[in-house]
Formats: structure tokens, C-alpha cells, sequence
């Protein structure tokens, strides 16, 4: 009971952890699911209407329930205030009133199966006028994903001031660990671009329900307005998916490397860049819209500067991995899978933001297989390396090594062999979106399928060695032998307020000289 | 919960400065949800200019202008309770809170009557003959009772918010060396009244 009304950000982490897998496997399941139909040319199992309702429930459930607060809400409220020193968050009410605010947005967009006619069919971009008229329970999955939002302002909010005013002393701006860093960017985006999808949710709700027309024609709106506020908010979410996990990447690597970051600075700012650029390039998610030319260069230019700051991230970590002692580990080989993943990923998306490219992929599976390879091969990957590099921290024990790393190597291969068809597919012409194809896509779409299952076994594993973790072997307070304060200053796990007295900062972030009789001398005190 | 309390004191302290911060930034937040309509409402007003003066010519100029004039006045209010709590005066400052508070019922029955009389017109969607109107006239409302809505929603909510720090002056956990709450639901309430500034403006005054 004490958990439900527990003001520590390190048990919210965690019931934010249970919740999101939760909702995680759910969502898994139903692409499992659509997997499944797409087995073979023509209708498998599913009705094409509930076709269209499970690739919906699937979007809602993965984008607002799992990748937006996934890394921040579970990592962030876990490690932020232990990386910079801080016995806890700056509102510790406010981040347990985002948890249930969660809570209940989740368990609003679950209860649109139970009634009427079952989940919204729009899409989870809830695109107008058939959002409006649609006879699904849109109004509900709109409904839920309002409050999710604010849940996530809320989160936003509180890490900022935090990081603005409970950094330890000597802990400067520039002695900050990257993961905060990148939280600090993503916090940014989630307060200032979350409201404008607020307000677009909510005149959806109005058309819907007092019938005042601001999208559909028919009342006297403009769709295409709908589309701009919408991806006003939804590209700069983007960036809200995949920042935190840069963290957890840059976090991870020097630590299996013992050499500090290369380019920290670098790196900050590219955070930052992103986060910015990241505001003016929503227009690329409408070449097709109508929208005039010069928009369109003027958007697809800025699409491929946001790149940069990406790219250098990149190389900022193979830098890194140069001329290091690589300890080869299972947070370590989910870091080297986000950068090889990530970076299909990201190049793919240079295919789309293109203007000519774009014409021809667009709403494509091509498409589909860009963006899960960000935001699964990315930020999915990241949140499964978080947890494995965060576990014995926040249990105090540890999980079997062996077979971490037999489930990471099965869902890799899954994981690739899921989604690189569907980029081939995607080139070829498949549509996105529909339960059924012509016979020449059989022989990817069942390389695909079959790669479903065999990610479902990998992740099984994963999920099964990581419960199994919590009977393992005691763990020490430091095993990687990181130097961040997390690691060096707090037991495993923490004590309330993390500290026993707050730690005051000398050395940078990742200063891996003489690390052992640093570690050693702290773990005295 | 009370061994904990004495760690709690000792890692924690109170950080008013901080507590501004966070209602700045959520005050940011505000501003974007209200800035999506102001959006709606420049590109519908530039493609259909005609239809928003006629949407305009319907609404009573010095209803607005009075309600101007009270969220104005309330925000003195508000401001002077901030400087009577730091002075100490906190009988004061309560009485000016429910000044203010007044202010807000004063608001909210003014924007009761103009609703009414919109409705009694037919001026709401799908009541009356408001489909016929011309397009850019039905969009003027559809944006008026949204944008008014929304705001007097916000009305309702800072009231409250001002209600429960007067109850926490009366009770004295808000008090002369800890206003910042009231300090908050002070610039909350500025809030109310510098997004009505816009409304007003745009909704009465641009013919």
C-alpha cells in the first residue's frame, strides 16, 4: 500500500516500469497479431475494420503508453536525480500525481475495447474529418491520449526545474552525465510542444461531440490544419521518443569502454540542436497534403540539417569505442545495437524527408520499417540496454549473463528480420495499413512474419531472465565500474534520499583516470 | 512516515525559487494550448475575412469591454494580497483574494448572459438556421465559444486555485515568510486575465 502513495522517485520509477511493460507486451501482441494476417495474401483471421482498430491500438498504445514516457518516466525518475546528486525530484507530489495521471490515460485507452463499437480505426494520428465521423470511441483514445500528455508535461516540468536547482555542488552544467542532459533537451520539447496537441485533441473532442466544425469541411474547417497542429506537436514527440535513449547510449558506452565520452560537449549540444531544429520540420510528414512548394524545400531542407546533430552522435560514439578496453556486456551489445539500428533508421529517414523519394515511398511500408527501426531498433533497444545496465541497481541483484545475452542475440536477429523486409517491401510498392496485399509481396511479408515470432522468442527469454534476475546472485554496489554518481555515491539499492549526504562533485562525468582507487575511495566513505 | 520526516528535513529543503520555476513553465504550457487556437483563428480569419465581420458585428462590444475592465481590476486585487501577505497583513490579503474572487463571479455571469443571448439567436452549432450562415461566420463562432470556453474554463479553475491558497492564508500555512502558493495562484491568475487580454481584442474590437 505504501507504494501507491510513495513520494520516491525511485518506487514511482518503478510502478512507472510495471505499468509501461505492461501495456508494452500488450501492444507487442497486437503487432504479433497483424503479423499473423499478413501471413498470406487475403483475409487471414482478422475483419479488415478490425484490422484497422488493432494497427490503431497498436500505435496509441506504443507511441503515448510505451516510447513517449518509456526511457524519461521510468530511467529518468530512477537515475536523474541519483546522476546529478539529488536526494529526489524537485515536485515529488506532482511526479506521483504524472503516474497516476498515466494510469489512467492507459486504462482509458484500453477501456475503448469493452464497448460500443470497440477501439478507434483512424489511426493513431486521429487524422480529421474522419476522426470526426468515424462511429468508433475515438472521443476516448482522444480523451486518453490528452491526459497522457499532460502526465507527460508534467514529467517534463519536473526534471526541468530539477536539473536547474538540485544539481549537487560542484556539479556544474557542464560536469552533468549525458543522459540528464538529453533528458534536459527532451523535458523542453515534452513542456513546450505537448500542449499543442493538447489543444488539437481537444477540438477533435468538440467536433465530436458538441459538433463545433474547426477540421471537417462539412462544418466549415480545413483538414489540412488538422494535419499541421497535429505534427506541430507529433514531430518534435519524435524527438521525445528517441533523445532519452541517446542518453542511455552515451551513459552506457564509456562505462564497458573505461574512456571518457568522446566529444561530451559535442554531444550536449546536438541534444540541444535536435531538440530545436526538431520544432520546424513537422511539415515532412506532409509532401502529400498540399502543401506549396517552396514549404516543401524549405521543410525538406531543415529535415535533412536535423540530421547533423544525429550524425555526430554517431560518430561521437564509435569515436569513443576507439583504442578503448571494450568489455563486451549485455548493456554494452544493446548500445551497439541501438547505433547500428538507429543508423538504418536514420538513413532511411533521409530517404522519406527527400522530396522526390518521398513521393514515391510515402505511406508505404517502406515508412513503417524507417520508423519502427528509430523508435524499436532505437529506443526500444536502449530501454531493454537501460534496464540491464540499471538492474542491479535497482534490485540489488543480478541476472544471468549468459542468458542476456542468448535473448539479446535471438531478438536482434528477429528484430531485423521483422522489419528489413518491410523497407524491400516498402521500395516495391506495398501499401501501409491494409490486411491484405498482392501475391508478389508473399515471400518478404512471410520472412517478416516469421521474423515476428522469432523476436517474441528472444524477447521472451529476455523478459524471463530478467524476473529470474530478482532470485540471482547479490550484487555489488558498482559492477560495471562506472564513475557516475549513481553508481559510486548510493548503495544498491538506494536509500531514501539516495545520499548519505550529498556528494560534492570534482571530477567530470566520465573521468575514467585512476578510476578503481576512485571507486574504491568512495565506496569507503 | 515520522523517522522518515527528520531525513526528509534534513536532505530537503524548501525551495520557493524553484517552485516559481515550475509554475512559470507550466504557465508556458498554457500559453501553447491557447496558441493552437490563435492559430486556427489567424488562418480561418485570412481566408474568410467577411464572415469573421459578421461574426464580430454580433457580439455585444460593452459586455467585453466591462468584463475587460473587471479581469483587469482583479488582477490589482490579486497583486495588492501578494504585498499585504509580505507586510504581514494576512486578514488583508485574504479579503483582497476574495475581491478578486468576486471579480471572477462577476466574469462568469456576464459571459452567462452573452452565451444565453447567442443561443436564444440560434448562434450555437446545429441549433437554428447557424448551418445556413456563411462559412466564415460559422467558423467565428465555432472559434468564439471554443476560445471563450476554454478560457472561462481556466476562469473557473484560477478561482478555485485562489480559494484554496485563501484557505491556507486562513489556516496559516501560507503566510509572510511562505507566500510563494499565493505567489503562484497569483500569476496563474495573471494568466487568466493576459489571454482574455487577446481574446478581447480579437473577438470584439477587429471589425
Amino acid at each position: 500500500m505504501s507504494w501507491l502513495v510513495t513520494e520516491d522517485h525511485k518506487r514511482i520509477a518503478l510502478m512507472y516500469f510495471y505499468a509501461i511493460s505492461g501495456f508494452f507486451i500488450v501492444a507487442f501482441c497486437l503487432g504479433l497479431l497483424m503479423r499473423l494476417e499478413l501471413i498470406a495474401p487475403g483475409r487471414q483471421l482478422l475483419d479488415p475494420q478490425i484490422y484497422n482498430q488493432v494497427f490503431t491500438l497498436h500505435g496509441v498504445i506504443m507511441i503515448f503508453l510505451f516510447i513517449i514516457p518509456g526511457i524519461p518516466a521510468v530511467f529518468g525518475n530512477f537515475s536523474l536525480p541519483m546522476l546529478i546528486g539529488a536526494p529526489d525530484v524537485a515536485f515529488p507530489k506532482l511526479n506521483l500525481l504524472s503516474w497516476y495521471l498515466y494510469v489512467l490515460g492507459g486504462l482509458l485507452a484500453l477501456s475503448t475495447l469493452l464497448f460500443g463499437e470497440g477501439p478507434a480505426d483512424t489511426g493513431w494520428t486521429f487524422y480529421a474529418p474522419y476522426s470526426v465521423k468515424t462511429g468508433t470511441n475515438v472521443s476516448i483514445a482522444v480523451l486518453a491520449a490528452f491526459i497522457l500528455g499532460f502526465s507527460s508535461i508534467l514529467t517534463g516540468l519536473n526534471f526541468l526545474v530539477t536539473m536547474h536547482r538540485m544539481r549537487a555542488p560542484g556539479m556544474t552544467w557542464f560536469k552533468m552525465p549525458l543522459f540528464p542532459w538529453a533528458l534536459y533537451a527532451t523535458s523542453w520539447i515534452q513542456v513546450l510542444a505537448t500542449p499543442v496537441v493538447g489543444i488539437t485533441l481537444m477540438m477533435i473532442i468538440a467536433e465530436r461531440t458538441l459538433g463545433i466544425g474547426l477540421f471537417d469541411p462539412a462544418l466549415g474547417g480545413d483538414p489540412v490544419l488538422y494535419q499541421h497542429l497535429f505534427w506541430i506537436y507529433s514531430h518534435p514527440a519524435v524527438y521525445i521518443m528517441v533523445l532519452p535513449a541517446m542518453g542511455i547510449v552515451s551513459e552506457i558506452i564509456p562505462v564497458f569502454v573505461k574512456k571518457s565520452i568522446f566529444g561530451y560537449k559535442v554531444i550536449v549540444y546536438s541534444s540541444l540542436a535536435i531538440a530545436f531544429i526538431g520544432y520546424f520540420v513537422w511539415g515532412h510528414h506532409m509532401y502529400t497534403s498540399g502543401m506549396s512548394g517552396e514549404a516543401r524545400i524549405i521543410f525538406s531542407i531543415l529535415t535533412f540539417l536535423v540530421s547533423i546533430p544525429s550524425a555526430i552522435k554517431v560518430f561521437n560514439w564509435v569515436s569513443t569505442l576507439y583504442k578503448g578496453s571494450i568489455d563486451v556486456k549485455p548493456p554494452f551489445l544493446y548500445a551497439l545495437a541501438f547505433i547500428f539500428q538507429f543508423t538504418i533508421g536514420g538513413l532511411t529517414g533521409l530517404v522519406v524527408g527527400a522530396l522526390a523519394a518521398d513521393i514515391h515511398v510515402h505511406d508505404t511500408y517502406f515508412v513503417v520499417g524507417h520508423f519502427h527501426y528509430v523508435m524499436f531498433g532505437g529506443t526500444g533497444f536502449a530501454f531493454l540496454g537501460a534496464i540491464h545496465f540499471w538492474y542491479s541497481k535497482i534490485w540489488g541483484r543480478n541476472y544471468n549473463i549468459k542468458w542476456a545475452n542468448i535473448g539479446f542475440a535471438i531478438l536482434f536477429i528477429g528484430f531485423n528480420l521483422v522489419y528489413f523486409p518491410m523497407l524491400v517491401l516498402g521500395m516495391m510498392g506495398m501499401p501501409r495499413r491494409y490486411y491484405d496485399y498482392l501475391p508478389e509481396f508473399t515471400l518478404s511479408n512471410q520472412v517478416s512474419t516469421v521474423g515476428s515470432w522469432i523476436m517474441a522468442i528472444g524477447l521472451f527469454i529476455v523478459i524471463v531472465n530478467l524476473i529470474a534476475g530478482r532470485k540471482g546472485p547479490k550484487a555489488s554496489s558498482n559492477p560495471w565500474g562506472s564513475v557516475t554518481l549513481d553508481w559510486t555515491h548510493t548503495e544498491s539499492p538506494p536509500s531514501l534520499y539516495n545520499f548519505k549526504e550529498i556528494p560534492t562533485v570534482t571530477r567530470g562525468p566520465y573521468d575514467y583516470r585512476d578510476y578503481e582507487d576512485y571507486i574504491k575511495e568512495n565506496h569507503k566513505n | 512516515m515520522s523517522p522518515d520526516k527528520d531525513l526528509h528535513d534534513q536532505m530537503i529543503h524548501f525551495d520557493p525559487y524553484g517552485k516559481k520555476l515550475g509554475m512559470w513553465l507550466f504557465l508556458f504550457t498554457e500559453f501553447l494550448l491557447f496558441g493552437g487556437l490563435f492559430v486556427v483563428y489567424a488562418v480561418y480569419r485570412s481566408m474568410n475575412p467577411e464572415g469573421f465581420h459578421l461574426g464580430s458585428a454580433e457580439l455585444d462590444l460593452t459586455v467585453g469591454a466591462i468584463n475587460t475592465v473587471f479581469l483587469l481590476t482583479s488582477s490589482l486585487t490579486v497583486a495588492l494580497s501578494i504585498t499585504a501577505l509580505q507586510k504581514g497583513n494576512s486578514k488583508l490579503a485574504i479579503n483582497l483574494i476574495m475581491i478578486t474572487i468576486l471579480f471572477a463571479f462577476a466574469f462568469m455571469f456576464n459571459k452567462y448572459y452573452e452565451w444565453t443571448m447567442k443561443f436564444e439567436h440560434g448562434l450555437f452549432p446545429g441549433m437554428g438556421h447557424f448551418n445556413e450562415l456563411p462559412v466564415g461566420e460559422k467558423q467565428f463562432f465555432n472559434l468564439y465559444f471554443m476560445m471563450t470556453g476554454l478560457h472561462a474554463l481556466h476562469v473557473i479553475i484560477g478561482a478555485i486555485l485562489l480559494l484554496v491558497v485563501a484557505w491556507g492564508i486562513k489556516k496559516g500555512t501560507i503566510n509572510q515568510k511562505r507566500y510563494i502558493y499565493l505567489e503562484n495562484g497569483g500569476l496563474y491568475w495573471h494568466l487568466v486575465d493576459v489571454i482574455w487580454i487577446y481574446l478581447f481584442p480579437l473577438f470584439y474590437l477587429i471589425i
